[in-house]
């Protein structure tokens, strides 16, 4: 079983180039709570139009860090840039290329599913908010349910629902935090190819699971996330479950 | 299917015309929307505090006998406390709705100035408190036989809610992180509102009683002063507490 | 590993100094009140308190312009240090405007023969006391050390800006509702000035060697948490 342990080259000496070689990058990310350590100095890269799957145990840092690349949280220490723009000085151009998926559906309970993308589709300053909308109903098969409120949906829906939200501004990037939670086989199948079908038109993808199988099927390069840092990253190809296990078990240890 | 996901661009996607404060104003604008929307389907916060300051003004009704003379002396601050009291339950739930599903959060993620989310959550919390007023008042005039029929009386109301919610919404943001936000609140906005009280109430006794414009001058200084400088301050500093937020 | 800024440690030389200029400063204006100045006409020895009144009083408000200063600096920083200075000032000026409104008390009972009273400096004195208490218990509601320095930092320059538009609406009030008590109750001297200056001088002195001393401590325990934080960190293999 091949792999590579511990951390990836970091990249340049920190000039913020315009198109930077990677797409998703951290570098040496640190977030501290008070006197938790979420985060200890996390080093990432993703390749334009790569999907790489981040796995690890609860409390690992695995929100932190998506928030921390999404712009809602600030690091303590390090940098992190998506599609070269930097999160912390450059956060509003960040925002409008990255699409988030989280625990939390971001969703209004008390709005229907149209009434809820037409918001986000406002907030993300699309020019006909309503038609996004509906388009982006239609992809992920809730057009039927256009008018029903966020109250009423089911878990599944909500995630789907979701999902319309994230992709509302055709973003490069998609950060998603445990999207297959809650989706039955058949839209867990859909997620799949949605992902696929997005890296080949040239989106980035970084998505949490904890299904160890699905991860391999969810993303082309595989990265386990521990106590803070990233400590094992290997291609799929390289890779299959009962090694992805081995090797998840192995950097999940006994010790961090 | 796939035809709605178009292969991104990676300049920038493609924004409506609008750009700058227009933008601003538009999002705002959507944001006070969804609130007064949210709002009218749920009537959980108006309705809540509708009755609740039916409640204290009974009480207080009890308590001082607010008829002929004590209507005068005691009725403005009757109003303002109801007003208060009631207001502070309605600024409780600006943003509560948001922390159900993560609302703030996916707001934080968009491309919004966070001054944006000030102003229509402001705006949504101020259209509220007004519509909560419009029932006190007629109330206010039956219950202590006075005309409220006043455009003064008007002025006064709408100037200090304006500072009222101002502050309120800013406070009302660092509050709903806490445990104990019905705590919290009243204990942030009720000091530091004081003056809004005050003028409020005095501007108000005045316009009961029929006071011409130039009595009305003082009160509705105090309450300008108030409102402009938080108007400007707040935006500002709830940049800084949205900060916070994002965990 | 990150940095940690904190206030620079004041040598303990200096300390000493501050403190015994302090002492010596205090007992100059105990002193000056009771020997040097002369017994007021109409009301007699209480009127030696209004000299540490005016003192703690002005050690209030310039304990709460350093939190707002410092609220200030910690938003645009983000360092620890400035929330350290705020808290530490807070509390400090809380004890200080204490002071002030109980010997504000005793001065209206002698001179207007009740404890308390509507006036616009006492009662803005409260209200100030209310906003600094709100804070410090804001300070305790929230537990994530970020976000309470930042809100904590928010609510302190509101405050503070707040407090004057307070004075001026409770002024204003007062014309329109006068109560018994008038004007200050007596008249002053020249010879009064020297117990008047000490006092304040004295008062401020004691704040700053107060506030240094506080900020030490807080400091203290950053650091020992830190270090903690580091011994854990090495202890799991970290590095």
């Amino acid at each position: 079983m091949t792999g590579t342990a511990g951390v990836v080259q970091t990249s340049g000496n920190g000039e913020q180039a315009a198109a930077s070689v990677w797409d998703i990058e951290a570098i040496g990310v640190w977030k501290t709570f008070g006197s938790t350590e979420a985060l200890r100095g996390v080093n990432l890269q993703v390749s334009p139009g790569e999907r790489l799957a981040i796995i690890g145990p609860n409390g690992s840092g695995k929100s932190t860090l998506l928030k921390v690349l999404a712009t809602l949280l600030r690091p303590s220490a390090g940098t992190a840039r998506l599609a070269g723009l930097d999160v912390q000085s450059q956060a509003f151009e960040v925002r409008r290329l990255v699409g988030v998926v989280c625990h939390q559906s971001f969703l209004y309970s008390d709005l229907t599913t149209l009434e809820n993308l037409e918001f986000y589709g406002r907030m993300y300053r699309m020019p006909d908010p309503s038609e996004r909308a509906r388009q982006q109903l239609r992809l992920v098969g809730l057009e039927a349910h256009a008018d029903v409120l966020g109250r009423d949906l089911s878990r599944g829906m909500q995630q789907r629902l979701a999902l319309a939200r994230a992709l509302i501004q055709e973003p490069p990037v998609l950060l998603l935090d445990e999207p297959d939670t809650g989706l039955d086989q058949r839209w867990a199948a859909f997620l799949v190819d949605l992902l696929a079908e997005a890296a080949g038109q040239g989106r980035t993808v970084l998505v949490i699971t904890h299904n160890l199988e699905r991860s391999l099927d969810l993303a082309d390069r595989v990265a386990v996330l521990n106590n803070g840092k990233i400590t094992f990253t290997a291609k799929r190809d390289e890779l299959d479950v009962a090694s992805l296990k081995e090797a998840y078990l192995h950097h999940t240890g006994a010790v961090g | 299917m796939w035809q709605a996901l178009r292969k991104p661009t990676f300049i920038i996607p493609a924004l409506s015309a609008e750009s700058g404060i227009a933008a601003f104003l538009t999002q705002a604008l959507a944001i006070a929307a969804k609130d007064v929307r949210s709002e009218i389907r749920s009537r959980e916060a108006v309705s809540g505090s509708l009755v609740f300051a039916l409640l204290v003004m009974i009480i207080f009704n009890f308590a001082f006998d607010l008829e002929g003379e004590m209507a005068e002396v005691a009725g403005p601050g009757v109003l303002w406390v109801a007003i208060a009291l009631a207001g502070m339950m309605g600024l409780g739930h600006v943003f509560a709705k948001e922390r159900e599903q993560g609302g703030l959060q996916g707001l934080l993620l968009t491309p919004i100035d966070r001054g944006a989310i000030f102003l229509g959550k402001m705006t949504g919390a101020l259209l509220l408190t007004l519509a909560l007023e419009a029932f006190l008042l007629p109330l206010f005039a039956l219950f202590s036989n006075v005309s409220i029929l006043s455009p003064g009386l008007m002025v006064v109301v709408l100037m200090g809610t304006l500072g009222f919610v101002t502050v309120g919404t800013l406070f009302s943001a660092m509050a709903v992180t806490s445990r104990s936000r019905e705590l919290m609140l009243p204990l942030l906005l009720l000091p530091v509102a004081t003056p809004v009280l005050l003028a409020a109430v005095e501007g108000t006794r005045f316009a009961l009683q029929g006071e011409p414009w130039s009595e009305l001058v003082p009160p509705l200084t105090m309450l300008a002063a108030f409102d402009v400088v938080f108007l400007g301050l707040c935006p500002f500093l709830f940049e800084y507490v949205m900060e916070e937020m994002g965990a | 590993m990150i940095a940690f800024e904190l206030p620079a440690v004041t040598p303990a030389r200096a300390k000493t100094g501050l403190a015994i200029l302090a002492l010596t400063l205090l007992l100059a204006a105990l002193v000056a009140a009771f020997v040097v100045a002369p017994t007021e006409r109409e009301m007699g020895d209480v009127q030696r308190i209004f000299y540490f009144h005016v003192a703690s009083a002005w050690t209030a408000f310039l304990a709460f312009f350093v939190v707002f200063l410092a609220s200030i600096a910690y938003l645009r920083t983000k360092t620890p240090r400035w929330d350290i200075v705020a808290a530490s000032a807070a509390e400090i000026g809380i004890v200080f405007t204490t002071l002030t409104l109980i010997s504000g008390s005793v001065w209206a009972r002698s001179a207007w023969g009740t404890w308390w009273t509507w006036e616009p400096r006492l009662t803005t004195t409260l209200m100030l006391w209310l906003i600094y208490v709100s804070y410090l218990i804001l300070r305790e509601m929230v537990e994530e050390p970020d976000r309470r320095a930042a809100f904590a930092a928010v609510f302190g320059i509101i405050g503070f800006v707040d407090v004057p538009i307070v004075f001026m609406s409770i002024r204003w009030w007062r014309t329109l509702h006068p109560q018994v008590v008038g004007s200050e109750g007596f008249d002053m001297e020249a010879t009064m000035l020297p117990a008047l200056f000490l006092s304040v001088i004295a008062f401020t002195v004691v704040f700053l060697h107060i506030l240094i001393l506080r900020a030490g401590l807080e400091r203290s325990r950053h650091e020992m948490m830190e270090l903690r934080r580091r011994a854990r960190w090495i202890q799991e293999g970290g590095g």
